[in-house]
C-alpha cells in the first residue's frame, strides 16, 4: 500500500499522541479518584507521584533517607546501605510508605477539617504539596535519578515491522507507552469496579457527598479517608513509576500535574473514563496540532495547545465531556 | 414528674417493654451557654416518644446527644442496660441508633436506592479484599441486603423513584428517603428530627402514617422531635416537654396537655 508521506507521518504522530495521552491520564486518574471520593481537589497529586518515585528509587538503591541532614547535624557520613533490592520488593515497600503517608495526612490535616467547605481542604492540599516537595528533597536529595524497575523501553519491534510491511514505512512507538496503556486499562477497570460495586466504594461516595450523613449511617470518616488517600498514593506511585521510567526521577515531575489539569477539564473532574478519554484527546490533539499547525507558527505548540483546548471547554462545557452536571434546586 | 411507673400496653394493643435508653441528668454547654440543663428521661422499648418545646428549647441538642454528635459535659447515657462511654456518631450508629436530620442530610449525587443501601453498610460483613475482588460471598451479601432494601422501598411507597438521584427530588420525598435510609439499618432506636417540618397537610398525614406503621409493623422504638402539636398528640405514647434547656413536663399527651408549666411555655404567661 502506498500512502503519501505526510499521511504516514501524521498517523505515526497520532498513534504516539494516543499513547502519551495515556500517560497524562494516569496522573489525571489520581485527581479524579480523590475528587470523587472526598470532594477534595488534591493539588498535591503530582507531588505525591514525585515523592513515590523518589522513595521507590531510594529504597531500591539502598539510599539512606535524610543522609545530608544527618551529616549536617551529627557529622556522620552515610551514603547508602549498599543493597539493591528487586523492583517488586521496592514497589511493595513504597506502597507501604504511601499508606503510612495517608494515615499521617488524615491525622494531621483531614481530621481537623471535617465539615469544612471544599476550598479550605483544597488550600490544605496546596500546603501539603509544598511540604511533600521539601520532604522528598530532604529525604532523598535533589539530583536526577534513573528509574530502573525493568520496564521495557525502546522501539516496539512488531509495530515497526508490521507497519513497514504494510506501508513501507515503520512507525516508531516506544514500548514504555504500550506498557502504560496496559497498566492504565487495568487500573481503570479495577477502580471502577471498586467504587461502583463494593461496600467501601459506596461508603466512599457517601463520604464525598455529606460528612454528617455518612457519620449517621455508621461510616468511620477516618477509615474512609485513609483508604482514599492510600489508593491515591498507589495511583501516584504507578504514575511516578511510568513517568520516572520515561524521563528520569527529577523535581520537574511534580509539574506533570499541570498537564493533568486540561485533561480533567476535558474529561470532567468526576469521571474515571473521562480522565482516560480526556488524556487521549489531549495527547492526539497535541501531536496533530504540532504536526500540521506547528510549522506555520514556529513550533512548540504542545506547550500551550492543551491549555487553550481546556479554556474552550470551560467556556462551552464547564462540566467536561463526562462530568456530572451540577444540579441545584432553588 | 409524671413518669409512667411500669410497662403497660397501649390502647391499641401494642406492647411497650422495659427501658431501652435512659438519659440521666444530662447537661450540655456550648462555652458559657447552657443548651441543656440537668435533664433526665427514658425511652421504653416499642414506644413512640416525642420531645417537644418552643424554638431554642434544646430539643435538637438532646437528639444530637443521643446520636453522639454532641458529648454532654455532665450526666450519663444508658443504652440497653449499659452506661455508654462518650462515642463518635458512627459508633453510635453501629450500636443500632439511626437518625434523620432536621435539614435533611442525604447523599445528593447518589440514587435513592444507593442512599438507602448506605443504611445497611454497617451490617455488611465482607472484608475489603473480598469486596474489591467481588468474590461470591460479597455478591450474595449484596443481593440479600438489596432484597431488604426493596422491602423498605415498597413499604414507604417510593418504588417509582428508586433510580432517581436524590438531588432531583422534591423536599417531601427527600424526607421519606431519609426515613428509608434510617430504617434500612434496622435500628433499635430511631431518632427523627422534625420529620414533618416544612410539609403540607397531605404530606404530614402520609408521614404520620409511615411513622405509626414503622412502629407497628417492625416494633421500632421511635424518639421524635416535632413542632406540630396536633401531630405529636396523635402519634406519641409519651411526651417530654423542654423549655430553655430544662424539662418542664413528661407524661402521656393528655397529662402534658393539662400541665400548667407547659401551657405557660407555649401560650406565654402574664407577668405582674
Amino acid at each position: 500500500m502506498v500512502l503519501p508521506d505526510t499521511l504516514l507521518f501524521a498517523m505515526e504522530a497520532a498513534l504516539n499522541g494516543l499513547l502519551s495521552g495515556v500517560m497524562y491520564a494516569l496522573v489525571a486518574l489520581g485527581f479524579v479518584l480523590i475528587f470523587k471520593a472526598s470532594g477534595i481537589f488534591n493539588y498535591a497529586q503530582g507531588v505525591m507521584a514525585l515523592f513515590a518515585a523518589l522513595t521507590l528509587v531510594g529504597i531500591q538503591q539502598g539510599q539512606v533517607p535524610f543522609a545530608d541532614l544527618i551529616h549536617a547535624l551529627t557529622g556522620v557520613e552515610m551514603h547508602g546501605f549498599g543493597w539493591t533490592l528487586p523492583a517488586v520488593v521496592a514497589i511493595v515497600l513504597t506502597g507501604i510508605v504511601m499508606i503510612g503517608m495517608a494515615m499521617v495526612i488524615e491525622t494531621l490535616i483531614l481530621k481537623h477539617l471535617v465539615n469544612q467547605p471544599p476550598i479550605i481542604l483544597f488550600m490544605a492540599t496546596i500546603g501539603l504539596a509544598y511540604f511533600l516537595e521539601g520532604l522528598g528533597d530532604t529525604m532523598w536529595g535533589s539530583d536526577i535519578k534513573a528509574m530502573d524497575v525493568g520496564l521495557p523501553q525502546g522501539i516496539t519491534g512488531w509495530i515497526d515491522e508490521s507497519t513497514n510491511s504494510l506501508f513501507g514505512y515503520g512507525f516508531y512507538v516506544d514500548q514504555l507507552n504500550i506498557v502504560a496503556m496496559v497498566v492504565a486499562a487495568i487500573l481503570v477497570t479495577a477502580l471502577t469496579l471498586f467504587s461502583q460495586y463494593s461496600k467501601q466504594g459506596r461508603a466512599l461516595r457517601a463520604v464525598a457527598d455529606d460528612h454528617q450523613a455518612a457519620l449517621s449511617v455508621g461510616i468511620s470518616l477516618r477509615f474512609i479517608w485513609v483508604l482514599v488517600w492510600s489508593i491515591a498514593g498507589f495511583v501516584a506511585l504507578v504514575a511516578g513509576i511510568m513517568w520516572g521510567a520515561k524521563s528520569g526521577v527529577q523535581f520537574s515531575l511534580s509539574l506533570i500535574a499541570l498537564k493533568a489539569l486540561p485533561v480533567l477539564m476535558l474529561g470532567g473532574f468526576t469521571s474515571i473514563p473521562g480522565a482516560i478519554v480526556g488524556g487521549l484527546i489531549i495527547g492526539v490533539g497535541e501531536q496533530l496540532f504540532e504536526f500540521f499547525v506547528g510549522p506555520l507558527v514556529g513550533g512548540a505548540t504542545e506547550n500551550w495547545f492543551a491549555y487553550v483546548l481546556a479554556l474552550l471547554f470551560l467556556v462551552f462545557r464547564p462540566q467536561g465531556l463526562f462530568g456530572e452536571k451540577i444540579i441545584e434546586r432553588v | 414528674m409524671n413518669d409512667m411507673s411500669q410497662a403497660a400496653p397501649t390502647a391499641d394493643g401494642r406492647k411497650i417493654g422495659g427501658v431501652l435508653m435512659e438519659m440521666k441528668n444530662i447537661t450540655l454547654r456550648f462555652g458559657g451557654v447552657k443548651a441543656i440543663t440537668d435533664i433526665s428521661f427514658d425511652i421504653r422499648e416499642g414506644e413512640i416518644r416525642a420531645i417537644i418545646g418552643p424554638n431554642g428549647a434544646g430539643k435538637s441538642s438532646m437528639l444530637n446527644v443521643i446520636s453522639g454528635f454532641y458529648t454532654p459535659q455532665e450526666g450519663e447515657v444508658w443504652f440497653r442496660g449499659q452506661r455508654r462511654q462518650p462515642m463518635k456518631p458512627y459508633e453510635v450508629a453501629r450500636q443500632g441508633i439511626a437518625r434523620t436530620f432536621q435539614n435533611i442530610a442525604l447523599f445528593d449525587g447518589m440514587t435513592v436506592l444507593d442512599n438507602i443501601m448506605t443504611g445497611r453498610l454497617t451490617m455488611m460483613k465482607s472484608g475489603l479484599l473480598a469486596q474489591a475482588l467481588w468474590w461470591g460471598r460479597a455478591e450474595a451479601e449484596e443481593v440479600a441486603h438489596r432484597a431488604q432494601v426493596e422491602k423498605i422501598i415498597d413499604f414507604l411507597e417510593i418504588q417509582a423513584i428508586r433510580k432517581t438521584p436524590v438531588g432531583r427530588l422534591p423536599y417531601g420525598l427527600k424526607k421519606r428517603v431519609e426515613l428509608a435510609r434510617a430504617l434500612a439499618a434496622e435500628p433499635k432506636l430511631l431518632l427523627l428530627d422534625e420529620p414533618m417540618a416544612g410539609m403540607n397537610v397531605e404530606e404530614k398525614e402520609d408521614m404520620s402514617r409511615f411513622i405509626l406503621d414503622v412502629n407497628d409493623e417492625f416494633g421500632t422504638t421511635i424518639a421524635l422531635i416535632e413542632h406540630d402539636m396536633g401531630v405529636v398528640m396523635d402519634l406519641s405514647d409519651r411526651v417530654v416537654v423542654m423549655d430553655y434547656g430544662k424539662k418542664i413536663g413528661d407524661g402521656t399527651p393528655a397529662e402534658v396537655r393539662a400541665n400548667q408549666d407547659v401551657i405557660d411555655a407555649y401560650l406565654g404567661v402574664a407577668h405582674d
